[in-house]
């Protein structure tokens, strides 16, 4: 749904969304890789399984809420970028952990 | 001159006591209408847990616990009858219910409370057992318990329903029987005369022959025009709410339940602050430790929604049903319990209260326990 | 910079034009200040990644140059600054405030004798047909989008809505080298006109209405399909976006789309405000609330002012000058001088600037009316994305008899949801007016209640005292 400009602004680093290796800029967002990674749904709804995906990316709407490195739930846009970050969908009910 | 609105019975207040009684009284060949208040009142049952809690019930007042399991055992029915009639799932859920000892004197306490519970002179039947870790543990396999849980008691009449739900099921159910409900309107004058009680609500007036005030907090100050002195103060519960999260608990907790819909609830606590709604960030970090020292794992679950209610306590904390004496055909009917004892109010005291003032059965609840109010033992 | 102080005169909320241009003047008068902002850098919205971005086309280099000399300023002054910090509670404490704050999945708490909520504005709610379909997104966003890392679309882009920043987007793509597909102008026929009474007063700002107007120009220039008078925009696809359909000149069309970007104007975020219990009143020309306020932005908390886009929108200069009034009346109150001069003249330049630039607000917000579709849209649309009801849905749950939104949220669960009301209460309160024929001012607002953030069971049972 997205790319980068060739002349990108800010060093380049690799991220991985859902286990692919996406490029990514300092100062990008978890919720952008995502869109670069070409993911159209980030999340399941947590009522009804339906398919959302960022709308605002500035922290009001919450349908960027995703899975990354291991915690859930996760305002992805309000997430700065970090080497090796891994970001996955969030599913509409988050399993906290079993024993 | 706005007109007069007559019915037989009107009833002050739509939360959950009153609207219980409202869909209790319906259907029976009187009129019934109903007054409730404005978007913003304090409205305790907005605020509620959702808890159909018999375990901790009557340990002091055995009619209590019995009127208790009464209900308990009436709520199946009473969630079918809705649903079949407003198409409403309240979510009932009557698997069990367990209150958590935290330490190892807490579980001798509470296994001293039971036993001192199946020996009292007037027994009520509830199926209650103290369990120690080990045997909590099994019986909840998808969660680890925090290592300060030293057990629980679980009783099998315990059970929990959607609060909000329920209130609207009963607000859609009335209307539907025939009910007349009127919103934003807050009874500010009451008087009586010739037997009619005539309600003062904005620029409009209501009359009927038998008023019925469930109007939680607002039913002090309507109590005193209709000589019922109310002995209830406002205990504020904070509660918590977590975003949705797969199931995990598959009984009711008296402090952390999860809901049909997977969000964790997390309550309360007991403060006397007035009638200030306001929820603290110190309460909300207790509560949290609260529901982390029980369950570990919900440390990475996210907090989505806080807020508080205030309870209508009674000294004792058991309902009050009084009938008033200087106004004949006036009753005050309060509890911190509508949830649990929704289905007894329909079922059994909405038609008793129809059917004229309350008579023996229900003189356990009265005033005169506090000093006060008629006394009703000896009413035919 | 961060700071491991727990106590400060003045806490400012929002790291936009008016958190710093507020912090920076607080600073200069030797108060203890500390700007807190969940975003990772300050800037606000308008100077999204300032320090660090290249890609905004030529027509924003005045806004760009200007508003990285504020940040750079409020860099190298004595404030301290808390990004990716996010405030979840505020209470009163004696004569002051303690907040509540989360960042890293830490919880703590800071106390303030002052406090300013700078938290800026948010794009208006707009609930049409397939708004949640994967594939819509705010112009807002992939503004975000392109100002943070030189991020474009691929494939149809349409842009449907109305106002100034639609429009400038549009232009920033296509010096970027992206051809939108369309613009889909939603303004009312006849806006215009009604608008051009207010244009006398809009000339003190006359540099926007030229820019405007370039705005259009290049995008023709550009071959880009302008579409004016068009309503009843709709998403369709199964799993995402795959068209857009409207209605033009009585004519309902359907173009190819993967990403359609929406923008209705922007309303004050009025969230911590509310929570706080500040009062409010609806501003029927803007269909949003707006706080109370008395002079440089005083609440009806005392101790509490709001400065910037919260307060009404103005745009970054105006916040600018509201936020450093805003800091110079706390500074008053606390008995401190401000260098150079905390005089009255400076202060009256200020206002006086600051009237200047405000005069073109009435002409856009009477240009850009809110359309009547959003506050009480059709049945089937979703208003409450995060627990996914309809307009149909409230509606029944004021047949019912629910008096007003805290009620219909009681019987619907509507704004119950992680976001709290931000994208749905506004459309709750004119739905409920609208349904009851009441105005929105008389249907009142949905009750807003502390965590403001959602944070973890965890960080919140660190803050507990031990053996509580």
């Amino acid at each position: 749904m997205f790319r980068k400009l060739p002349d990108g602004s800010g060093p380049r680093l690799t991220v991985f969304v859902e286990g692919q290796p996406v490029a990514v800029s300092e100062g990008d967002s978890a919720a952008t890789a995502a869109l670069l990674a070409g993911l159209s749904a980030t999340r399941a709804s947590a009522l009804g399984g339906q398919p959302r995906a960022p709308y605002c990316m500035m922290g009001v709407c919450f349908e960027c809420l995703m899975v990354i490195d291991g915690l859930a739930s996760q305002q992805a846009c309000l997430v700065p970028v970090r080497e090796g970050m891994r970001i996955a969908r969030q599913p509409s009910r988050p399993a906290i952990a079993k024993p | 001159m706005a007109a007069v609105l007559t019915s037989d019975v009107l009833i002050i207040g739509g939360g959950i006591v009153g609207a219980a009684l409202g869909v209790g009284m319906a259907g029976r060949g009187a009129s019934i209408r109903l007054l409730d208040g404005a978007d913003t009142d304090l409205r305790a049952a907005r605020a509620n847990f959702g808890l159909i809690w018999v375990q901790s019930k009557g340990h002091s007042m055995p009619a209590y616990g019995r009127w208790t399991r009464r209900s308990a055992d009436l709520w199946p029915d009473f969630a079918a009858d809705l649903r079949a009639r407003t198409g409403i799932n309240i979510k009932l859920r009557q698997t069990g219910g367990l209150s958590f000892c935290l330490g190892e004197a807490a579980l001798r306490n509470r296994r001293d409370a039971i036993s001192r519970l199946h020996n009292q002179i007037e027994p009520w039947s509830a199926t209650i057992n103290v369990l120690n870790r080990n045997e909590l543990q099994r019986l909840l396999p998808g969660i680890t318990l925090g290592p300060d849980v030293s057990g629980a008691s679980f009783c099998a009449e315990d059970g929990e329903a959607d609060p909000l739900m329920l209130l609207r099921a009963l607000h859609v159910s009335m209307r539907a029987m025939g009910v007349d409900i009127c919103t934003g309107a807050e009874a500010s004058r009451i008087s009586h005369s010739n037997g009619i009680f005539r309600v003062e609500a904005g620029r409009a007036a209501y009359e009927a022959r038998r008023l019925i005030l469930a109007a939680g907090h607002g039913s002090l100050a309507l109590g005193k025009m209709v000589g019922l002195t109310v002995p209830v103060h406002a205990e504020r519960g904070q509660i918590l709410v977590t975003e949705r999260l797969d199931p995990f608990l598959p009984f009711a907790g008296d402090t952390i339940r999860q809901t049909a819909d997977g969000t964790v609830m997390i309550g309360a606590t007991h403060e006397d602050v007035g009638f200030d709604l306001g929820t603290t960030g110190a309460a909300t970090a207790s509560l949290a430790r609260h529901a982390t020292d029980i369950f570990p794992d919900l440390a990475s679950a996210k907090l989505v929604r806080a807020w508080a209610g205030l309870r209508v306590m009674t000294p004792d904390g058991c309902p009050l049903y009084a009938e008033s004496e200087s106004h004949p055909g006036a009753a005050l009917i309060t509890c911190h319990s509508g949830v649990t004892l929704a289905a007894i109010h329909a079922a059994d005291l909405a038609p008793a209260l129809l059917d004229g003032p309350l008579g023996r059965n229900y003189a356990a609840f009265g005033p005169q326990r506090f000093g006060g109010g008629k006394d009703v033992s000896q009413a035919a | 910079m961060t700071t491991s102080e727990a106590s400060f005169d003045l806490v400012i909320v929002g790291a936009g034009p008016a958190g710093m241009a507020a912090a920076i003047e607080a600073a200069q008068g030797s108060m203890s200040v500390v700007v807190l902002d969940e975003q990772p850098m300050p800037g606000g919205q308008v100077h999204r990644a300032i320090e660090q971005r290249k890609y905004t086309g030529k027509q924003s280099n005045l806004d760009d140059r200007d508003g990285a000399a504020l940040v750079q300023a409020f860099r190298n002054s004595a404030a301290s600054y808390c990004g990716g910090t996010a405030v979840w509670q505020i209470e009163r404490e004696g004569e002051g405030f303690a907040i509540f704050v989360s960042s890293g999945d830490a919880a703590r708490c800071l106390k303030a004798r002052r406090l300013i909520i700078a938290t800026g504005a948010i794009e208006r709610p707009v609930p049409m047909p397939g708004w949640t379909l994967p594939g819509v997104m705010t112009v807002g966003a992939a503004q975000i989008l392109l100002k943070t890392g030189g991020n474009v679309p691929t494939g149809q882009v349409v842009v449907a809505g109305q106002g100034p920043l639609a429009l400038l987007y549009a232009t920033q793509l296509l010096a970027a080298g992206v051809k939108p597909a369309a613009c889909l102008n939603t303004t009312m026929p006849g806006a215009l006109d009604r608008a051009l009474r207010h244009l006398p007063g809009a000339l003190g700002d006359i540099g926007q209405i030229g820019r405007g107007l370039g705005f259009m120009a290049r995008l023709r220039l550009g071959r880009v399909p302008l579409i004016g008078g068009v309503s009843d925009v709709a998403a369709h696809g199964d799993e995402r976006l795959s068209a857009v359909s409207y209605v033009a000149k009585g004519i309902r069309r359907e173009i190819k789309a993967d990403l359609l970007l929406l923008h209705e104007g922007v309303v004050p975020h009025t969230h911590l405000a509310m929570s706080m219990g500040a009062e409010h009143r609806w501003d029927e020309g803007q269909s949003c609330w707006q706080p109370r306020l008395g002079a440089d932005g005083q609440t009806s908390i005392e101790g509490l002012r709001i400065a910037g886009d919260g307060a009404g929108i103005g745009g970054w200069r105006i916040a600018a000058l509201d936020g450093r009034l805003a800091a110079r009346a706390m500074m008053r109150e606390l008995g401190r001088e401000t260098v150079p001069s905390l005089d009255g003249a400076a202060t009256v330049t200020l206002r006086r600037q600051r009237q200047r630039l405000a005069g073109l607000r009435p002409f856009l917000d009477a240009w850009f009316r809110p359309r009547a579709v959003l506050l009480a849209p059709p049945d089937d649309v979703i208003v409450c994305r995060c627990e996914e009801l309809t307009a149909g849905d409230l509606r029944a749950a004021i047949r019912q008899g629910c008096l007003g939104p805290n009620q219909v949220k009681s019987f619907t669960r509507c704004g119950m949801g992680p976001c709290q009301g931000r994208e749905c209460a506004l459309t709750l309160t004119t739905l409920v007016a609208a349904e009851r024929g009441i105005t929105p001012e008389e249907a009142g607002a949905l009750r807003i209640r502390p965590p403001l953030k959602p944070l973890t069971l965890g960080e919140l049972a660190a803050l507990a005292p031990t053996g509580a």
